[in-house]
């Protein structure tokens, strides 16, 4: 991919998040925090290219301990991020059942 | 631009994919009904993302699987889903705040962390030639560092604010506009130079001018303006996010930063127009400190009327409508289950209940409706600002727990106030309000004293917000 269809995907994606970040609904402002850390968390995917790479050189070894360590950071807020916002949602959910 | 062979088809349109999960995750939470299926479209998308760089990516070593790195990898990513499975069963919910910024601060650091692997072994990453990185590169490899820098040491100190390791005063340090200014502009030309020259130095000093300025930006903000902050860092670690992406090549990791990079900017207009303060004046800080920090305002000799937990149950009892209007102080005094409580047994007395959120009662945007949730409110019984304000009129009793500066009229009528063109709730419009306060000597967040106390038709309530609403469901029952 060059550039321009690089900036082509991030310029429409703004857009796309402006509106459907407006349709969200104040009460789920919260949720709306940690569902996005949590898939901001997509990083990893750096990370793992970053910790998978094979090197001899000394900046590849040294770059794939930084690729493992964001690994595990990227990968706490995952968990964390998607378990914190199913249990704020299953609170919304009970009162549905009444 | 020369770029090692591009992944295949299937991988880019993995990333495509993924990158439409998270859009459908997010759009999800336009109603509690489809926030769930939301959520799983946000993990599906995770682990399409993940799976596809495992696999594409795996480890090889003479062309066969490196089963130690990809052990080590495993060994990572269980780490991680340790910890973050156990802090997002523990915290509380009153607690959020802090955890979300701390999240924010790991999303930053792994950043960080990424672009510096790029920087190491770029070929890795199909970056370089000859181990010459493509100045275009270049410049999203140093945003990278420099927004993850920024979004990590200014989490950081977010978090110690919220969680009250450190103060929420404002802490201001002489000609800091001009230090902040300056390190900004020493980030932006060191990318630029970064460009003509790929030096370790320029690299590194860079990010550590970064981790610097993100640790002056959030220093001197106060606690009250927290919500705002933690807006803004979450905007922060999208962009950081969407620059690694670019790096990579990567649409799951561009829509993604592009989404939550939205997604942060939004909440921090909408926090910022609750308050009505512009977002410059945020940044530029020094406003409001907590609670203790925004202590004795004048004390006004003017007379005002108590009232008992007997006098608010039978006043409530004989109401037609009660609107309750929680603040953060209802949270910190553990009264949102009492509180219902009381709300349902009015509801068998035939008092119809609802509650009034301001977008800023909580310490972040939403926070309230999360707090009543956890408390069994039906979400349908909680009404924002703008959709109840017309309502007051109607009500027999506003009753306003935990709040303060959110229900001053002074907002709408005194100029010289500090909190003047706020949008507040309109709860002196109701017949009654029963207001609960610890004492009358404290004020709000903005230090200033509440005309609401002294009013004809206001009866102040003295007690811990808990304390009271036990004796009022007592009262009730």
């Amino acid at each position: 991919m060059d550039f321009i269809t690089i900036l082509s995907i991030f310029v429409l994606a703004c857009f796309v998040g402006y509106f459907v970040v407006w349709s969200v609904t104040p009460a789920l402002h919260t949720p709306l925090m940690s569902v996005t850390n949590a898939i901001s968390s997509v990083i990893i995917v750096g990370a793992l290219i970053a910790a998978a790479a094979g090197s001899v050189t000394l900046g590849g070894s040294t770059a794939k301990w930084l690729g493992l360590a964001a690994v595990v950071m990227a990968s706490v807020n995952i968990f964390g991020g998607f378990a914190v916002t199913a249990r704020m949602l299953a609170m919304y959910k009970k009162k549905e059942r009444r | 631009m020369h770029h090692a062979a591009a992944p295949p088809a299937w991988v880019l349109l993995a990333y495509l994919v993924a990158g439409v999960c998270f859009i459908l995750a997010l759009r999800g939470l336009s109603s509690p009904v489809s926030s769930r299926t939301g959520n799983r479209f946000g993990m599906a998308g995770m682990l399409l993302a993940v799976g596809t760089t495992l696999i594409h990516f795996r480890p090889l070593s003479d062309g066969r699987l490196d089963t130690t790195t990809m052990i080590q990898i495993g060994a990572a990513i269980a780490i991680g889903a340790v910890i973050g499975l156990v802090t997002a069963r523990r915290i509380a919910m009153t607690a959020m705040p802090q955890l979300v910024a701390a999240f924010h601060s790991l999303v930053g650091l792994a950043a960080v962390l990424v672009a510096a692997a790029a920087y190491l072994n770029p070929e890795a990453f199909g970056i370089a030639d000859d181990g010459v990185i493509s100045p275009v590169s270049r410049v999203e490899m140093g945003l990278g560092a420099a927004i993850g820098a920024i979004t990590f040491s200014g989490s950081v100190i977010a978090f110690l604010k919220l969680n009250g390791n450190m103060s929420g005063k404002p802490i201001l340090l002489p000609m800091r506009h001009v230090i902040n200014l300056g390190t900004l502009a020493a980030i932006l030309a060191l990318i630029a130079y970064f460009t003509q020259d790929q030096s370790p130095w320029v690299f590194w000093t860079l990010t550590g001018l970064a981790f610097l300025i993100g640790f002056l930006l959030i220093v001197p903000i106060g606690g009250a303006d927290m919500p705002v902050v933690v807006s803004m860092l979450n905007s922060y670690s999208g962009w950081a996010a969407a620059a690694m992406g670019f790096t990579l090549q990567n649409s799951a990791m561009i829509i993604t930063g592009a989404l939550v990079g939205s997604s942060g900017a939004i909440l921090s207009y909408i926090m910022c127009r609750a308050m009505n303060r512009s977002f410059i004046s945020v940044i530029a800080g020094g406003f409001g400190g907590d609670s203790a920090a925004a202590g004795g305002g004048e004390a006004i000799d003017r007379p005002w009327k108590r009232g008992s937990a007997e006098d608010a149950a039978f006043l409530m009892k004989q109401a037609e409508q009660v609107i309750i209007v929680p603040g953060y102080g209802m949270a910190v005094a553990q009264a949102q289950h009492a509180l219902r409580e009381m709300a349902d047994l009015l509801k068998k007395e035939g008092v119809s209940v609802k509650y009034a959120i301001h977008p800023v009662a909580g310490r972040m945007p939403g926070h309230m409706n999360v707090l009543l949730a956890e408390a069994n409110v039906p979400y349908d019984e909680v009404f924002e600002l703008e959709d109840i304000n017309s309502e007051f009129a109607r009500t027999d009793i506003a009753f306003v727990i935990g709040a303060n500066d959110v229900t001053n009229p002074a907002a709408k009528t005194d100029k010289a106030s500090p909190i003047y063109g706020m949008p507040v709730l309109d709860v002196e419009k109701a017949k009654t309000v029963l207001f609960i306060k610890r004492s009358m000597g404290g004020v709000g967040y903005a230090g200033v004293d509440n005309e609401l106390f002294y009013r004809d038709n206001t009866m102040m309530l003295l007690a811990d917000a808990k304390k009271m609403v036990d004796e009022i469901v007592k009262s009730l029952g």
